[in-house]
């Protein structure tokens, strides 16, 4: 019979200096991390903001939790405190805005609650007059809602309809097959006798007519040369109309020689009737300067006379007497 | 000799395994209820008991305390860059952070620090106490009118406790500050965004099912052991290793420990 081995007994723990006041300062320890710890979480979720009461009226408040953010401008300005059930079947959101970021929101505020495609939906604020009133405390505002999910259907349901416009379009009946088929008939003219006149005309008659009419013009084109060179001749030949035109030019020229020495001939009679004139112009001033003479001579021997008549006997009295 | 319906054996043995299965766990809530009732009686704070206590609390603790948190904070470097490197990687870095904290804090710095404590502590105290009943140690002492489970139990569970409590709330710490330095980097402009994240993170909800779940593990890491190193010596003689006390002492706190992470993922998540 076996005896079971003896067992190990527990050798006592090493004395620790001043294990007293270790023990008391890993007591302490642990009190401050388990107090720090909770006044952090308390921090944390805003226990000890001062906030300011937003009431946020939705249509559906699905994704909406307590303790989600409010943004503004991508900064947190606030948090969701709760959510309740309105009598008009509305979600109400309360929002507490922290008191040192509430001037932001204004009476103008819009509020949008936007679902993205990952993640929780976001209550985002928007500002467009800061210079409004500020919102008010216990604000009540409609909440504007735009679901990324929602458009999903509508983008789905868009794009296959634009699938099924494209399948009908290339169909061999659609549109692009038909004008497939055009294109490859259009090619085949191009390649044809008539090439692109066929294409452009229609037929290889039409073509045909075309052809003619350019050979029709070619002839025309040959004749009209020819008669050119007829008229060349006429006008340009050695008898033509130009060399006897240029001799009658000669002849003109001759005329107007002589017709300038005409000309020249008046210009000096009509100098010489020019002096004619100022000699008379002259003649006629002397003719003033001479009265003038005579006017002054007239005076003088005026005055003469009635000078003699005073001075001799037989002169009249001139004196008046009084009675 | 009678020969015994089959049946009627096993229905037997399985009604055996039951009523033994009922009483351990019997014992261990009621060990617990005991320690609970000696744990907040002044009585049990005599000076010779205090000076036991404290011992205990000092070397279950200090000699861990550091390289516990050193292991926490890589691991958390470690766990925040993949996090952040692969959420980076699908346009989803603002949830980043809020990821780390949840996994980390939430979920695995708890379960670590009640595993480390059972591993460092509460499972050699255990074996201790497991050599003392064996010597007769604890008899002896109950033989002088000594109460065991006051000497020598409760200074262990509740050592075991705090040890548990300090490693948790220490390394909660460090993780999150280490967290903000691996996400931000050495600048104090992102601890306004991330006292934020932190607060959405801890709801009331998941903190009081993160301080529940950590008073729990400690209690399960610190009680199972000393329970099993009391009652688990009776009938021992003639069991193989593979049923022996502390194997079965490790195998029902695992199952405590994962009891309690299902039922606190149940509460966070459900």
């Amino acid at each position: 019979m076996s005896t079971p081995p003896p067992p190990l007994l527990p050798t006592p723990p090493e004395p620790v200096a001043n294990l007293e006041i270790k023990a008391r300062l890993l007591l302490l320890l642990m009190l401050l991390l388990v107090c720090g710890s909770v006044l952090f979480v308390l921090y944390a979720r805003g226990a000890f903001d001062a906030t300011q009461r937003l009431v946020l009226m939705a249509d559906d408040s699905e994704g909406v939790v307590v303790g989600m953010d409010i943004t503004f401008s991508g900064f947190p300005i606030g948090r969701v405190r709760r959510i309740e059930l309105a009598d008009d079947g509305r979600a109400r959101i309360l929002v507490d805005l922290s008191a040192k970021d509430a001037h932001w929101l204004r009476t103008s505020s819009m509020f949008t609650l936007v679902r993205g495609i990952v993640g929780s939906p976001n209550i985002r604020a928007y500002t467009g007059m800061l210079n409004d009133p500020p919102l008010p405390d216990g604000a009540e505002r409609t909440v504007l809602q735009g679901d990324a999910n929602a458009e999903i259907p509508k983008v789905i349901s868009a794009a296959k309809e634009l699938i099924d416009n494209l399948n009908a379009l290339t169909r061999s009946s659609g549109s692009v097959g038909t004008t497939l088929e055009n294109l490859q008939t259009l090619t085949a003219r191009l390649n044809g006798p008539g090439g692109a006149l066929t294409v452009l005309l229609g037929s290889e008659q039409e073509a045909k007519k075309i052809t003619v009419t350019l050979d029709r013009a070619n002839a025309l084109l040959g004749r009209l040369d020819t008669i050119a060179a007829k008229t060349d001749t006429q006008v340009f030949g050695e008898k033509g109309v130009l060399p006897e035109t240029r001799a009658t030019i000669v002849q003109l020229n001759a005329l107007l020689g002589d017709a300038r020495t005409s000309m020249k001939k008046v210009d000096a009679v009509l100098q010489d009737a020019q002096a004619i004139t100022t000699n008379a112009k002259d003649a006629t001033a002397d003719l003033g300067a001479l009265r003038a003479d005579v006017d002054a001579n007239l005076r003088k021997i005026d005055g003469l006379i009635n000078e003699i008549n005073r001075k001799w006997p037989f002169a009249r009295d001139t004196e008046i007497k009084l009675p | 000799m009678t020969s015994r319906d089959p049946f009627q054996r096993r229905l037997t043995q399985t009604s055996r395994i039951a009523l033994q299965w009922l009483t351990e766990w019997w014992r261990l809530a009621h060990l617990g209820a005991v320690l609970l009732v000696l744990a907040l009686s002044p009585s049990s704070y005599n000076p010779a008991s205090r000076r036991i206590l404290t011992q205990q609390i000092y070397l279950n603790t200090a000699p861990i305390l550091v390289g516990f948190s050193v292991l926490c904070a890589l691991v958390t470097v470690v766990l925040t860059r993949i996090v952040l490197v692969t959420a980076q990687s699908y346009g989803l870095s603002q949830y980043a952070l809020q990821v780390v904290i949840r996994v980390l804090i939430l979920e695995l710095i708890p379960l670590t620090a009640a595993l480390f404590v059972a591993l460092r502590c509460t499972i050699p105290d255990g074996a201790e106490l497991t050599a003392m009943q064996a010597s007769g140690e604890l008899d002896d002492m109950r033989r002088q009118g000594q109460d065991p489970v006051r000497r020598e139990v409760l200074p262990r569970v509740v050592a075991g406790m705090f040890s548990g409590i300090t490693l948790a709330a220490l390394s909660s710490m460090v993780a999150l500050v280490v967290a903000y330095i691996a996400g931000y980097g050495f600048t104090t402009s992102g601890i306004e965004a991330y006292v934020r994240l932190s607060g959405q993170v801890f709801s009331p909800a998941v903190s009081l099912i993160f301080i529940l779940k950590t008073l729990l593990f400690s209690l399960a890491v610190a009680l199972i052991p000393m329970a099993s190193a009391l009652y688990g010596m009776r009938g021992l003689h003639g069991s193989s290793v593979r049923t022996s006390t502390e194997m079965r002492a490790l195998v029902r706190m695992f199952a405590v420990i994962l009891l309690i992470e299902v039922a606190s993922l149940v509460g966070n998540y459900y």
